[in-house]
């Protein structure tokens, strides 16, 4: 029992991160029905970036742990959202028109691009974040210890989440992207700026992404120019969990992968750990490709 | 005329190109044969991705379970590697026809995911030794050459031979079946999965027999691949393998033929002429990518749109292609 609740504990950490990257998959998909197969280079980067601004500027050492994290936690946002805008306005804008499967090309050809711009910038090997930034004991709950990390990664994510929440349901602009993922036609009639909607997505998806790829540098302590690739497609696998287009979907889904793999890391094999988000893909698209929270939609003819 | 020009200029350049052993060294004879097994795979994910329009990001995983077919059976069963080209295309031929049969009905980018799935399951259940017969992480060793009438193919000379007949078989054959009623129904559905199906084509069918075609020619150059090293593992495998045939494929021009050998010889030769900046191949991978959709979206060598002319006897010109 012990052990169960220490592997729920790490799912739902590890879920939360994936809940973060597969919004910003799950908000480009609804609104531009793209795969963003770069988004998951852009959480890569992230974690490059936090490191450089973290190991350059010793913020942590000048504003304590605390605020040191937080302050470095909005410039990677900033930055990666920067880059994010920047991805589409160079690989996607141009082909607005196109096939969608044009896109999806382009959107391949930009992710290999920004993984290998990493690799030739920060080398191929591992790299490791400063110990001692978030506190490395444990808590006491129920009779369980509890590291600390995990419990900071949640909050964070959930905190996170919850922000976006608040901004797509009670702000302008989140009631514009969800006009525009639901009809762009009929947005734009309505005097919705659809290229603003869409450049507002490429700030708010990659900005989420990156504070992810932030995360996993403190909680896990090491980073490589591939991890985005394995995150990437296990946050997509949420994306479609809970249905892809579906801002909640996207959140449920995340925590619910995490907290499977994480079960079936721990009762059947820690080998095939990777390959569980994989089948969990393969299913859900075969039984129900709209997702745990997604409705029914008729293909278009 | 002109199709007789064809002819003289195609058999010149295929003797210019079967002398190229005797002039080049071992090393860059080396490279063609990565060049020509690279062509294989590329016409055989063309007829996936571009003559049915389907995006398979996993073709390694055929490549993968044709090369250990012919690893298993030859190390543990001394079966003739070359006796073992039909099974191993006949192994990725039926895990295509398992695995595509379920996820066939996908639209584009989600059978893209889907692929991409597959390929990786593949590679894990590799390195996890799946049956204790896969050798895990570093795989299977002492694979044996292939032999004909006792004359074993071994030096890089002989290979290229052998890999580019191989490469001519497949190109004379997939050019007849790219213009023959499999092939025609294969670009309708492409080109409209509606209106071919609304015509009396079978999407469901037409589709899984391209993948599982697709399949049991990467099946076959797997085996190829395996008796070329002698020795193979699941590092060989990598998602990045499924993305270079996809990268030939699309920047060669999906559809057509002389595209994917282009493709290959750009994609997998000219790195090789700028060794030091071989670190960056990937990174102009994906900016040509990127570039190419947005420019020139058919590929450097576009298939050549289908013409049939008009009778004889209507005495028009036979304009209308």
């Amino acid at each position: 029992m012990e052990q169960f609740f220490l592997q729920l504990t790490n799912g739902l950490a590890v879920g939360g991160i994936y809940a973060l990257i597969a919004l910003g998959y799950t908000m480009v998909y609804g609104v531009l029905k793209l795969i963003n197969f770069a988004h998951s280079d852009l959480f890569t980067l992230g974690a490059y970036l936090g490191l450089t601004l973290l190991t350059s500027m010793a913020l942590t050492d000048r504003l304590g742990p605390f605020w040191g994290t937080v302050l470095l936690a909005f410039m990677v946002m900033l930055l990666i959202a920067i880059v994010g805008a920047l991805l589409d306005r160079v690989a996607y804008r141009p082909l607005r028109q196109s096939p969608r499967l044009s896109a999806v090309v382009s959107a391949l050809g930009a992710s290999i691009f920004l993984q290998n711009t990493v690799m030739l910038v920060y080398g191929a090997r591992f790299q490791v974040y400063p110990q001692g930034i978030l506190p490395s004991t444990a808590i006491r709950v129920m009779g369980l210890d509890i590291p600390m990390v995990r419990l900071i990664v949640l909050c964070t994510s959930t905190l996170m989440m919850l922000a976006l929440f608040f901004f797509i349901q009670k702000t302008k602009t989140g009631t514009a992207i969800r006009a525009a993922a639901i009809d762009q036609g009929a947005a734009r009639l309505m005097g919705i700026d659809v290229n603003r909607v869409i450049l507002m997505v490429f700030l708010v998806g990659p900005a989420l992404g990156g504070v992810a790829g932030l995360l996993v540098g403190l909680y896990y302590g090491q980073i490589n120019f591939t991890m985005g690739w394995g995150y990437g497609l296990k946050a997509f696998t949420a994306a479609i969990l809970g249905g892809i287009g579906n801002i909640p979907g996207a959140m449920v889904g995340g925590i619910l992968l995490g907290v499977i793999e994480a079960m079936g890391a721990a009762y059947l094999s820690i080998a095939w750990k990777d390959a569980i988000a994989f089948c969990v893909l393969i299913l859900i698209l075969i039984f129900r490709p709209t997702g745990l929270l997604g409705e029914r939609v008729a293909e278009k003819v | 005329m002109t199709n007789q020009r064809t002819i003289i200029t195609i058999s010149l350049a295929n003797v210019v190109f079967a002398s190229l052993p005797f002039f080049l060294n071992t090393y860059w004879v080396d490279v063609l044969n990565s060049i020509g097994i690279y062509s294989i795979l590329a016409l055989s994910l063309n007829l996936i991705v571009g003559h049915a329009g389907l995006f398979n990001l996993g073709h390694a995983a055929f490549y993968a379970i044709g090369a250990y077919t012919a690893a298993i059976l030859n190390t543990g069963y001394g079966i003739p590697i070359l006796a073992l080209l039909p099974a191993c295309g006949f192994t990725a031929g039926v895990f295509a026809v398992l695995i595509a049969r379920p996820i066939i009905h996908l639209r584009g980018d989600y059978l893209c995911i889907v692929t991409i799935g597959v390929g990786e399951i593949v590679r894990i259940a590799l390195i996890n030794d799946v049956f204790g017969v896969t050798g895990g992480a570093n795989g299977i060793f002492g694979i044996a050459r292939p032999s004909l009438f006792g004359f074993s193919v071994r030096s890089p000379q002989h290979f290229f031979y052998y890999i580019w007949t191989f490469a001519g078989i497949t190109v004379c054959l997939f050019h007849l079946l790219e213009n023959s009623r499999f092939g025609r129904a294969l670009n309708y559905l492409r080109e409209d999965e509606v209106a071919a199906e609304g015509s009396g084509v079978d999407t469901a069918h037409y589709k899984l027999a391209a993948f599982v075609v697709g399949a049991v020619w990467a099946g076959m150059a797997g085996n190829i691949y395996a008796s070329k090293m002698t020795i193979i593992s699941p590092e060989s495998f990598t998602f990045w393998e499924s993305v270079l045939m996809f990268a030939i494929v699309i920047l060669g021009g999906s559809g057509s033929i002389p595209g994917m050998l282009l493709g290959a010889f750009l994609i997998v030769g000219l790195p090789e002429l700028f060794r030091e900046f071989a670190n960056a191949r990937m990174l102009v991978f994906g900016a040509a990518m990127i570039a190419m959709m947005i420019f020139r979206t058919q590929g450097i060598l576009p298939a050549k749109q289908r013409r049939y002319s008009l009778p004889e006897s209507s005495g028009e010109e036979s304009g209308t292609g």
